[in-house]
């Protein structure tokens, strides 16, 4: 009996020492550390963000772009030395590439949940941006993609999931229709690459356009690493339809309607977002003339901020802007504003304020509905003329 | 019936650089009995070479016409190919050529993954995206449209092949080689350098896998360091149809086989009813060669060296 209270109270005395122990210590670790600084800079809070997008491969041009747009927001926000927490807020950018490939996707994302990452901007494609959801919900990790427009990514029900673009039902949606009535095409060719997104995008233009009294003649598929597609578009001669859809990237939309025009086919080549950059008129040369192509959202050099932006970037890169660089850059920027609310780096704190986010960026105003999608659904249609992507109008939106 | 022609004339093009490819492969089976799998991997680095020699000379401003600049690129392509696969043979085959069958097979297999990493660590994971260096003209012939590019590759493969055909059969050097195909140790007694002759083989091979690279890079203006292998396995493929060792055979198993998937492509959704869509295009070439080899295990044209099947 005494021998057994004996260990107890020394258990309690231990269990006390060492809770003394663990308490006391963080308190004077961090006290010294400010007055050891220069007095004029407060403390500095290293915040990593994870990017992702395949920077090599076939759509490299378009990782990088986005990369760089989160790039300059991360310098942006760097430069603004913003308070949080008492702290100066200093945000590194950790970025990763996925090569596009769904497998790879998953792995780069348990990379980065591992590197303790607050947030991810990424990832690029729909099919990788998909699979890699599950692991970042897992992680209570906020997710923002800058250019997945499956619908699915937001339909998972996961919290952490939200993009900075329209979806597909949206933008297929639009460019069905802008198909069937404003280009006034009774026939039309649908292609598709075989990816969540490539399939997803075709899916719905096929239903709006069919809803909007065009008759699909052809629906064909290729892969997002083919380079031949003179069979199938051959095929597609054979049913001369008015207008030739194909969900797919600009990689291969470049030198399938290069193709097209070889074979002689004069049918108006059309794509969506993954096709709407100036990488996709390098490689479809001449045939690119006449080519149509949406981008979700407000045309961006139309918006305040967007001008400016397209100018910091030539000169801060050296390129042109691709497509999705300035939803990149809004993505790290919605992260920020949702620190700054929640006055915390901690992904359980801020989380809840990304949700209700209400920003407006470059790409427009940003608020999210409570699946994680935009609330502006605005499509932007383009075509190709004289070598330069003209707005020909925009869709929707408020 | 236009539909129809025009695939055709898309699995001829696709056929002659096929046709090319193959000779390789059929060329050294044909003498010592070795499948070269890293011949594929030959074709890539010609073209990769011949980017970067095009892209150099007319990037550099240079001034000079651009059908120099191309040629000046070919020229360089079919050196560095040829030096290589000279080397290949000397390192990877030569020391084993008296091992059993599977060794070289296995070094071929090795060698393939070794130069696709070179060219990685040399020109990057990226695509190079070749430009389009002469406008294309384009023609129409009964409905089809036929691109001057097209006939160019068309008519260079057959030229190259029949400048191979005259080396083959005409020359002391050809007759070298087919004596040692035939057999290396009497050849050897005859005061033939098989040695020699078996590292021609190679370099001949070499020099049309550069030719090929070329035209598969301007065709699809595009070039990377992997486009070898699926490639090489078709070309592999089309040598089998043929009959390998059969230089014949190699330049018409490449051109049919070209055409059967062109048209497997145009017409598979027809023929399954919507199941199978035209993205199984690369299934054809495979779905052929099990065929070939089921029933007719030497090929259309017969292997013309019989007793090393």
């Amino acid at each position: 009996m005494y021998a057994h209270l004996k260990s107890i109270s020394l258990a309690t005395v231990l269990a006390l020492a060492l809770f003394g122990c663990g308490k006391e210590e963080p308190k004077p670790a961090p006290a010294p550390a400010p007055k050891a600084a220069a007095p004029a800079a407060p403390a500095e809070m290293l915040v990593k963000i994870g990017n992702v997008a395949p920077t090599t491969g076939p759509i490299a041009h378009l990782g990088k772009d986005n990369e760089n747009g989160a790039k300059m927001a991360v310098d942006d926000v760097n430069a603004m030395k913003v308070m949080i927490d008492g702290k100066v807020l200093k945000l590194e950018l950790v970025p990763e590439d996925d090569q596009a490939d769904p497998k790879q996707g998953t792995i780069v994302a348990q990379k980065l949940v591992d590197a303790k990452v607050a947030a991810v901007v990424g990832h690029l494609n729909s099919g990788t941006t998909i699979p890699a959801s599950k692991i970042y919900s897992d992680a209570g990790i906020p997710q923002i993609s800058p250019s997945a427009t499956n619908p699915k990514y937001t339909e998972q029900g996961f919290k952490t999931a939200f993009r900075v673009v329209a979806n597909d039902i949206q933008q297929g949606g639009t460019v069905g229709q802008y198909i069937a009535k404003d280009m006034g095409a009774k026939t039309v060719a649908i292609i598709d690459d075989r990816t969540a997104y490539g399939q997803g995008v075709a899916d719905e233009v096929e239903k709006a356009a069919k809803a909007a009294g065009a008759q699909v003649v052809a629906r064909e598929f290729t892969t997002d690493k083919a380079t031949d597609f003179k069979a199938i578009l051959t095929k597609i001669k054979g049913k001369n339809p008015d207008a030739i859809f194909y969900g797919g990237m600009d990689a291969t939309g470049g030198p399938m309607a290069k193709q097209a025009k070889d074979l002689g086919i004069g049918s108006k080549f059309v794509m969506a977002d993954g096709g709407c950059s100036p990488e996709f008129i390098k490689l479809a040369g001449d045939a690119a003339e006449g080519f149509i192509c949406s981008i979700p959202g407000a045309p961006v050099d139309k918006l305040a901020k967007g001008e400016d932006f397209k100018n910091r970037y030539k000169e801060k890169f050296g390129t042109d802007v691709q497509i999705y660089s300035p939803n990149a850059y809004d993505a790290v920027m919605v992260v920020v504003e949702a620190m700054k609310k929640a006055n915390s780096a901690d992904p359980a704190k801020f989380l809840p304020e990304i949700a209700k986010t209400s920003y407006d960026g470059v790409t427009g105003k940003i608020t999210f509905d409570e699946k994680g999608d935009l609330n502006s659904g605005a499509i932007t249609m383009y075509e190709a003329k004289g070598g330069k992507l003209e707005v020909v109008t925009t869709v929707g939106g408020k | 019936m236009d539909i129809f022609l025009q695939q055709i004339v898309n699995g001829v093009t696709l056929g002659s650089i096929y046709a090319l490819v193959a000779l390789g492969y059929t060329m050294v089976y044909g003498i010592i009995g070795l499948i070269n799998f890293a011949h594929g991997e030959v074709v890539m680095i010609g073209a990769l070479t011949a980017f970067s020699v095009i892209m150099g000379i007319l990037g550099a401003g240079t001034g000079l016409p651009v059908g120099l600049g191309v040629a000046i690129g070919l020229i360089a392509a079919v050196a560095v190919c040829s030096v290589l696969a000279f080397g290949i043979e000397k390192v990877a085959y030569r020391p084993l050529r008296r091992a059993s069958r599977l060794a070289p097979l296995i070094t071929a297999i090795g060698m393939s993954i070794v130069l696709q990493n070179i060219a990685m660590m040399i020109w990057g994971r990226n695509y190079l995206r070749f430009p389009e260096l002469f406008g294309t003209e384009r023609y129409v012939v009964g409905g089809a449209s036929i691109t001057s590019l097209q006939i160019a590759i068309v008519l260079l493969a057959a030229g190259v092949m029949a400048l191979l055909l005259v080396m083959v059969h005409k020359t002391r050097l050809g007759t070298a080689m087919r004596a040692t195909a035939q057999n290396p140790e009497v050849a050897g007694l005859m005061g033939i350098n098989i040695n020699t002759a078996i590292s021609i083989a190679f370099v001949v091979g070499a020099a049309l896998a550069a030719v090929a690279g070329l035209m598969v890079m301007t065709y699809y203006q595009v070039a990377y360091y992997h486009m070898g292998f699926i490639l090489g396995l078709k070309a592999f493929t089309a040598a089998v149809l043929g009959g390998i060792g059969n230089l014949a055979g190699a330049m018409l198993g490449g051109l049919l086989l070209g055409v059967i998937e062109a048209l497997g492509a145009g017409y598979i959704g027809d023929l399954t009813f919507g199941v199978l869509g035209s993205h199984y295009q690369d299934v054809f070439a495979f779905f052929v060669l099990i065929t070939v080899l089921i029933f007719r295990p030497s090929g259309l044209l017969g292997e013309r060296v019989g007793d090393r099947a």
